[in-house]
C-alpha cells in the first residue's frame, strides 16, 4: 500500500492504494467516481477513458504508481470544459446514447478528437474514435454528433 | 584469323562469367576458407556473421512489431495486427484520442500487462523492416535500411553501437513485461550483451551488408 | 407465426424445486399465452394481474413531477422513454415533469402477455402498449373525477391538457395539487382511449430521458452501485463446463490486504471458488493468485472441430421435422442442372454487452435485497430466493440500468445472481457485489449455439425454388429445461427454425427439419435468436437464385413473397424506393446488396452499399425499411435499427467467433474475441417507417438479422464468392 496524491478534475485527492491498482479503480473504488467504466480490463474498449495531462489515456491499464503529478480529467469534469462541454451537448441533441455504458470513453475521446483537430474530417472521427467499442453500435449517431459539436465550438 | 585466337575470344569472356560469378557467389556466402583468404576476406566475413545475429534481434517480435510498413504497429510472438485499431498517425505516435502513449506508460505496467518505455511510439517508415504483408525483410534489405545515413537519422556505425547499447526503447525488448495473461513475454534470441557485442563485430567491419535483394 | 419466446439454456439446476416455482410462475402461464390464448389461471398457480393499478405506475408529486414506473430494464432499447410517453399521453401529462423508474419485481410488473416480469423478445412496446395506455387513460379519468367532484360539475364538462385540468367557467387545477384526491377515486374498469389523431406524443420523435444522465457520467449502471459496507466478490470458474474443485490452495491469495473471504461454492453445473474482497482490484488480484485443482473427470470436453465433424454429418441426415409442406420428393425429380446444395456453419456468438456481468444480494436470514441489471426480474428473484431459502416476495428486487444485455440477462437458470446469492448467503448481513470480468464474460458460456446447416434446392423452371430440403443442426436453447415442453416439437426446438420454417417466400414443396444435439456447452438467445442463422441462409440463398435467373434480387423477392405477406412487401418496396438512387449510382468498387426477414412480428428490408478496404467489407451507407405497425417513438426506432444493423455485424467480423479447444474456450477478451468498432459498422443508415395504425410490434431484434446477409450478398458481386461460413475470416 502507498499514498498518492492525484489531480482530479482540478482538486486534490490522496488515496493510500497497491501501486498497481489501475486508475480506473482507483477513480471507482477509492473517489467513488463511477462515470468511468469498466469494459474490459485492457485497453481494448475506450470505456475507461480519461485525460492524463491532456492526452487521452485509458485508465484500466495505468497502474497509480505512473501517474505522478499529472493531471487527470474524468467525464464529470467534462461540464466545466467548453469541448466538454459542447461534446455532451451535441450527444444529448443527437440523442446518441442508447444503453450508455461506453459513453462517458467515448466522449472523452471525442474530447480529445476536437481539442486537437478542431475541424475532423469524416477520416479523422473514424480514425480517433476507431478503437472505442459500443455494443448497441450508436456509431452512426456518434459521427454526427462530433461533426455537430465541432460547429459549436468556435 | 588463327583458330587458337577465336577460341580466346570465346572462352574469355566465359571465364570472365565465371570470374565474376565467383566473386558474387562467394561473396554472398561469405568465404568458406581457405589457405589463401586474407585477413580483410576474414574481418567481412566476421562482420557478416555478427550482422546476421544483429538480423536476428531485429527481426524478433520485441522489436520488429514497431518497425512495420504498415500504417499500424504489430502485438504478440506472432506478430499479429495490434488490436483496438490503433494506427500510426503522422508521426508514428498514433492519433488523437488514440496515442500509444494513452496506454503505454514510460515503464511496465506488470499489473495489467501493457509494455511501456520512454516516448513509445512507432520506428518511422523509412525503418521498416517489413514488407506491406507484414512479412520480415531480408537480411540485405534490412541491413541496407539500417546503415542508410538519409533514413537512419544520420547514424554511423559507432552512433549505431551506441544505440544498440543504451536506448531506452533497444533496452525494452529484454524487459518487456508481462502480458495481460501474466505470463512474462519473450525475450530476443540474444542476450543484451550478446547483441551488444555482435553490434560492435559487425561496425568494426564497417558495417558490411549481405549482397542480394 | 412462431414467436420466439424467451427461452433457458441448459443446466442442471435442482429441478424439482425449480420446476414447481416456474409452473406457479411462469410454466402454466407460458403455455397459455405460447398458444395466444388469454393469459388464464393455471391450476397451481396464480394469474397475472389483469387489473394493473395506477398507483403502482404512476405517481404525481406535489412539486408537479410525475414518476413513471417503467415495467422493463433499460437496456438501451429507449423503454424509460417510450413507455412513460405512451402514459403520458393518454394522461395528458406535461411531458417536461415527467421522471422515469424502473420497477422493481412485482407481479404487477409482470410482461403482460408473457406473466413474468422481463424484457426480450422484441416485446416491450407490442405487450405494454395498450396496458400503458390505460394506465394513462385511468389515471386521467380519476384525475378528472376529483377534479368533478371538487368543483361539483360532471366529468364530461372537464378537459386535460399539460398536467391541467380545465372545467367549465375558466377552473382549472394542476395535476399535483389534485393527486391525493385522484388517488381516492375508483380506479375506472373502462376508459376511452385516444383516437390516433389526438396523441400528442405517440408518433413522434421524443428525444430519450436518459441522455444527460449518461453524458456526464452520473447514470448507475448495476457495476456502479455502492452501499455501506459493501464487498466485492469473483468467482474463479472452472477451464471446462460443468467441472469442480478439487482442491484449491488460497494461502498467496489470503496475504492480499483485503481479502475477507476464499471458500468454494456450487455453481449450475460444477463449482468454482470465490473471493471477497473489500475492492474489485483486490478480489481479482486474489483469484490471479489461486491455485486450484480441477476435477474434470466425466467432463465433456467439446471441442469446436470435433463438432463440425459431428454436425456436418447430422445435417446430411433429416432431423426432427418442423414443416413438411408439399412433396419432399419432388425435390429429387428436378434435374441436376437446376439442383443447388450448399452447407452453412455459424459459431458460437458471444453476446458481451459493454457492461460486464454483476449482481448485488444483501442476505438477513429472514429477507434480502438484490439489485440487479436483470431482464429477468421473476426468474432471478426466484433464483435467488431458493438459495437463500426465502419465498421470493422476501427478496426485495431493484433493477439496475444494465449497459446492454442482447439476451445475456435473460438466463433461466440465473446462474449469475445464484453465484451472488451463495456468497451473501456466507456473509450474511454483507451487502455483496459479485463482478464477471470480462474474460469470465467471453469464457463463461451462454453463447448463441453453433449452427450446420444443409440446404438442397430444386429450382423450378421459372427460376423460382420448387423444392427446398433444409436439415439445421444446433443445440436446443430449452431441452431440459421446463420451457422444453412448450418450445419443442416433434423433437425439434422451435428457435432453431424460426426464419426458417416461417419463411414469408412461397416456397410449394418444403422440408425443414432439425437436429438438436446435446453439448457440453451452455446456449442462450442472442439478439434475434434463431434468425441470427436461419436468415442468413434465407437471404443468402434468395439472392444465389436470383443472380441464377437473371433476375433483380428485389423484384426475385418480389415474385416469390406469399401474398399475406402485406409487411414485408411493403418494407421492400419502401426500402427500394428510398435506395433507387444510390443504388442505381454506385461508384466504382462498390456493389449494392438486399435482404429483407420479418420476426418477431416486424418486417425489414434492407440495403447495403459495400466496397472492399483493406480486405474486410466497408460499409459505406445502409438503407433500412420497415414495418412494425404503429411506430410509437419514430426516434427510438431509428436509433434501435442504426444500432441493430451495426450490432448484426458481428456476425461477419474477422474474431467473431468463440471457439472451443479440449473443452476450452480458446478466446479471453475483446482481442480474441473483437465486435464491431466504428470503422466496421456502417457509416450511415437512413431508416424509414412504413406509416401503420396497427398495433405495435417489436424493434429490438428485427434489425439485426439483415445485415450479414446484406452485406455478403454485396460481396458475393465484388468477388464472385459466396460466402457460408460465418465468421467472414477472408474475403
Amino acid at each position: 500500500m502507498a499514498t498518492y496524491q492525484l489531480n482530479v478534475n482540478g482538486q486534490t485527492k490522496q488515496v493510500n492504494v497497491d501501486p498497481s491498482t489501475p486508475l480506473l479503480w482507483v477513480l471507482r473504488e477509492e473517489l467513488k467516481m463511477t462515470g468511468t467504466k469498466y469494459g474490459c480490463g485492457i485497453s481494448a474498449c475506450g470505456a475507461c477513458t480519461v485525460h492524463l495531462a491532456g492526452i487521452a489515456t485509458r485508465s484500466c491499464v495505468v497502474p497509480v504508481s505512473l501517474i505522478g503529478d499529472r493531471k487527470i480529467t474524468t467525464i464529470e469534469g467534462m461540464g466545466q470544459d467548453p469541448v466538454g462541454r459542447a461534446v455532451q451537448n451535441a450527444w444529448v441533441e443527437k440523442d446518441v446514447v442508447q444503453c450508455g455504458y461506453c459513453q462517458s470513453g467515448q466522449i472523452m475521446s471525442a474530447v480529445a478528437l476536437l481539442k486537437a483537430t478542431p475541424k475532423p474530417t469524416d477520416r479523422n472521427i473514424e480514425e480517433s474514435m476507431g478503437g472505442n467499442l459500443c455494443r448497441c453500435a450508436t456509431y452512426v449517431r456518434i459521427r454526427e454528433a462530433i461533426k455537430s459539436a465541432a460547429e459549436q465550438v468556435t | 584469323m588463327p583458330a587458337n585466337y577465336r577460341l580466346l575470344l570465346l572462352v574469355f569472356p566465359l571465364m570472365l562469367i565465371v570470374f565474376v560469378t565467383g566473386i558474387g557467389l562467394s561473396t554472398r556466402a561469405g568465404i568458406v576458407g581457405g589457405d589463401n583468404v586474407s585477413a580483410a576476406d576474414a574481418k567481412l566475413a566476421d562482420g557478416l556473421a555478427a550482422w546476421e545475429q544483429v538480423y536476428s534481434v531485429l527481426t524478433s517480435p520485441r522489436c520488429i512489431n514497431c518497425h512495420t510498413a504498415t500504417d499500424y504497429p504489430q502485438q504478440g510472438d506472432d506478430r499479429h495486427r495490434h488490436f483496438a485499431n490503433v494506427i500510426r498517425g503522422p508521426e508514428g505516435k498514433g492519433v488523437p484520442a488514440l496515442n500509444c502513449v494513452g496506454c503505454h506508460q514510460t515503464a511496465n505496467a506488470d499489473s495489467t500487462g501493457v509494455p511501456g518505455g520512454p516516448d513509445w511510439h512507432l520506428a518511422p517508415l523509412s525503418m521498416r523492416w517489413q514488407d506491406s504483408n507484414d512479412r520480415p525483410l531480408s537480411s540485405s534489405a534490412v541491413c541496407r535500411t539500417v546503415t542508410d545515413r538519409s533514413r537512419n537519422e544520420n547514424m554511423d556505425g559507432p552512433a549505431l553501437l551506441k544505440h544498440h547499447e543504451e536506448a531506452a526503447l533497444v533496452l525494452w525488448a529484454w524487459n518487456p513485461g508481462r502480458r495481460p495473461d501474466g505470463t512474462m513475454r519473450t525475450l530476443p534470441p540474444l542476450t543484451h550483451a550478446a547483441f551488444v557485442a555482435a553490434t560492435r563485430a559487425w561496425v568494426d567491419a564497417g558495417t558490411p551488408c549481405p549482397r542480394g535483394r | 407465426m412462431l414467436r420466439s419466446l424467451e427461452t433457458c439454456s441448459e443446466g442442471s439446476v435442482n429441478r424439482r424445486s425449480f420446476l414447481r416455482a416456474s409452473a406457479v410462475a411462469a410454466g402454466g402461464l407460458m403455455v397459455s399465452l405460447y398458444l395466444d390464448l388469454p393469459a388464464v389461471a393455471q391450476e397451481g398457480g396464480p394469474p397475472p394481474p389483469k387489473v394493473y393499478p395506477p398507483d403502482a405506475f404512476v405517481h404525481v408529486r406535489p412539486d408537479g413531477k410525475i414518476l413513471i414506473t417503467v415495467n422493463r430494464l433499460e437496456f438501451g432499447q429507449g423503454v424509460q422513454t417510450s413507455l412513460p410517453m405512451i402514459l403520458a399521453d393518454e394522461m395528458d401529462a406535461d411531458w417536461s415533469q415527467v421522471v422515469p423508474e424502473l420497477a422493481p419485481a412485482a407481479d404487477v410488473y409482470k410482461d403482460p402477455l408473457f406473466g413474468i416480469q422481463m424484457v426480450g423478445g422484441s416485446g416491450s412496446i407490442a405487450h405494454s402498449f395498450t396496458q400503458y395506455r390505460e394506465l394513462g387513460a385511468k389515471t386521467r379519468a380519476m384525475l378528472i373525477a376529483a377534479a368533478a367532484d371538487r368543483w361539483h360539475v360532471s366529468p364530461d364538462q372537464c378537459r386535460t391538457e399539460n398536467s391541467v385540468v380545465y372545467g367549465p367557467t375558466g377552473k382549472s387545477a394542476r395535476y399535483a395539487e389534485l393527486a391525493n384526491h385522484a388517488a381516492r377515486q375508483p380506479v375506472p374498469e373502462r376508459v376511452r382511449l385516444k383516437n390516433p389523431s389526438e396523441f400528442r406524443l405517440i408518433g413522434k420523435k421524443v428525444p430519450r430521458l436518459d441522455s444527460r444522465p449518461k453524458c456526464d457520467g452520473s447514470q448507475k449502471f448495476g457495476l456502479d452501485l455502492d452501499l455501506p459496507g459493501l464487498k466485492v466478490a469473483v468467482v474463479a470458474h472452472p477451464p471446462v463446463f460443468g467441472g469442480r474443485v478439487r482442491m484449491f490452495d488460497d494461502k498467496e491469495a489470503r496475504n492480499l490486504a483485503g481479502v475477507k473471504d476464499v471458500f468454494e461454492i456450487p455453481l449450475v453445473k460444477g463449482s468454482g471458488v470465490a473471493v471477497v474482497a473489500d475492492k474489485f482490484w483486490t478480489a481479482k488480484q486474489a483469484r490471479d493468485r489461486l491455485k486450484i485443482d480441477w476435477d474434470l473427470s466425466g467432463v465433456e470436453l467439446a471441442d469446436t472441430s470435433q463438432l463440425w465433424i459431428k454436425f456436418k454429418q447430422l445435417a446430411r441426415t433429416p432431423g426432427g421435422v418442423a414443416v413438411a409442406r408439399g412433396d419432399d420428393n419432388s425435390l429429387d425429380r428436378i434435374p441436376a442442372a437446376r439442383r443447388i446444395i450448399a452447407e452453412y456453419e455459424f459459431p458460437y456468438l458471444a453476446h458481451t454487452p459493454m457492461e460486464p456481468l454483476n449482481a448485488t444480494v444483501r442476505f438477513e436470514g429472514n429477507k434480502a435485497e438484490a439489485w440487479v441489471p436483470s431482464q429477468f426480474q421473476t426468474m432471478d428473484q426466484m433464483a435467488i430466493a431458493e438459495v437463500l431459502g426465502l419465498k421470493p416476495e422476501q427478496v426485495t428486487f431493484h433493477t439496475e440500468y444494465a449497459g446492454g444485455g442482447f439476451g445475456r440477462r435473460a438466463v433461466i437458470d440465473s446462474h449469475v445472481q445464484r453465484e451472488a446469492a451463495m456468497i451473501a448467503r456466507r456473509l450474511r448481513g454483507t451487502p455483496v457485489k459479485l463482478v464477471w470480468t470480462r474474460e469470465d464474460d467471453v469464457r463463461g458460456g451462454y453463447y448463441r449455439p453453433m449452427h450446420a446447416h444443409r440446404v438442397e434446392i430444386g429450382i423450378g423452371a421459372d427460376g423460382m425454388p420448387a423444392a427446398w430440403r433444409h436439415v439445421i443442426v444446433g443445440q436446443s436453447l430449452v431441452a431440459g429445461t421446463p420451457f422444453a415442453a412448450m418450445l419443442i416439437k416433434n423433437g425439434v426446438d422451435e428457435t432453431t427454425v424460426e426464419g426458417v420454417a416461417d419463411t414469408n417466400y412461397n416456397i410449394p414443396n418444403l422440408h425443414v427439419s432439425a437436429h438438436n444435439p446435446t453439448v457440453n456447452v451452455p446456449v442462450l438467445w442472442w439478439r434475434s435468436v434463431g434468425n441470427t442463422h436461419n436468415a442468413f441462409v434465407m437471404e443468402t440463398l434468395i439472392d444465389e437464385l436470383a443472380a441464377r435467373a437473371r433476375v433483380d434480387p428485389i423484384a426475385y423477392r418480389r415474385k416469390l413473397l406469399k401474398p399475406e405477406a402485406k409487411k414485408l412487401r411493403a418494407a421492400l418496396d419502401l426500402m427500394a424506393e428510398k435506395s433507387a438512387a444510390w443504388r442505381n449510382n454506385l461508384p466504382r468498387g462498390h456493389a449494392a446488396g438486399i435482404s429483407c426477414h420479418e420476426c418477431f412480428g416486424t418486417a425489414v428490408a434492407c440495403a447495403v452499399d459495400v466496397s472492399i478496404e483493406n480486405k474486410r467489407p466497408k460499409i459505406h451507407r445502409a438503407t433500412v425499411a420497415l414495418d412494425c405497425g404503429l411506430a410509437v417513438n419514430p426516434l427510438t426506432i431509428e436509433s434501435q435499427f442504426q444500432g441493430g444493423l451495426g450490432f448484426g455485424v458481428t456476425q461477419l467480423m474477422a474474431q467473431g467467433a468463440i471457439t472451443l479447444k479440449d473443452g476450452r474456450v480458446e478466446q479471453r477478451n475483446f482481442d480474441g474475441y473483437t465486435p464491431p468498432y466504428i470503422v466496421d459498422a456502417p457509416v450511415t443508415v437512413d431508416v424509414h417507417i412504413v406509416p401503420s395504425t396497427e398495433a405495435p410490434t417489436g424493434c429490438g431484434e428485427p434489425p439485426v438479422p439483415v445485415i450479414s446477409p446484406a452485406v455478403v450478398n454485396a460481396l458475393a458481386k465484388l468477388t464472385g464468392k459466396r460466402y457460408r461460413s460465418l465468421p467472414l475470416t477472408s474475403i
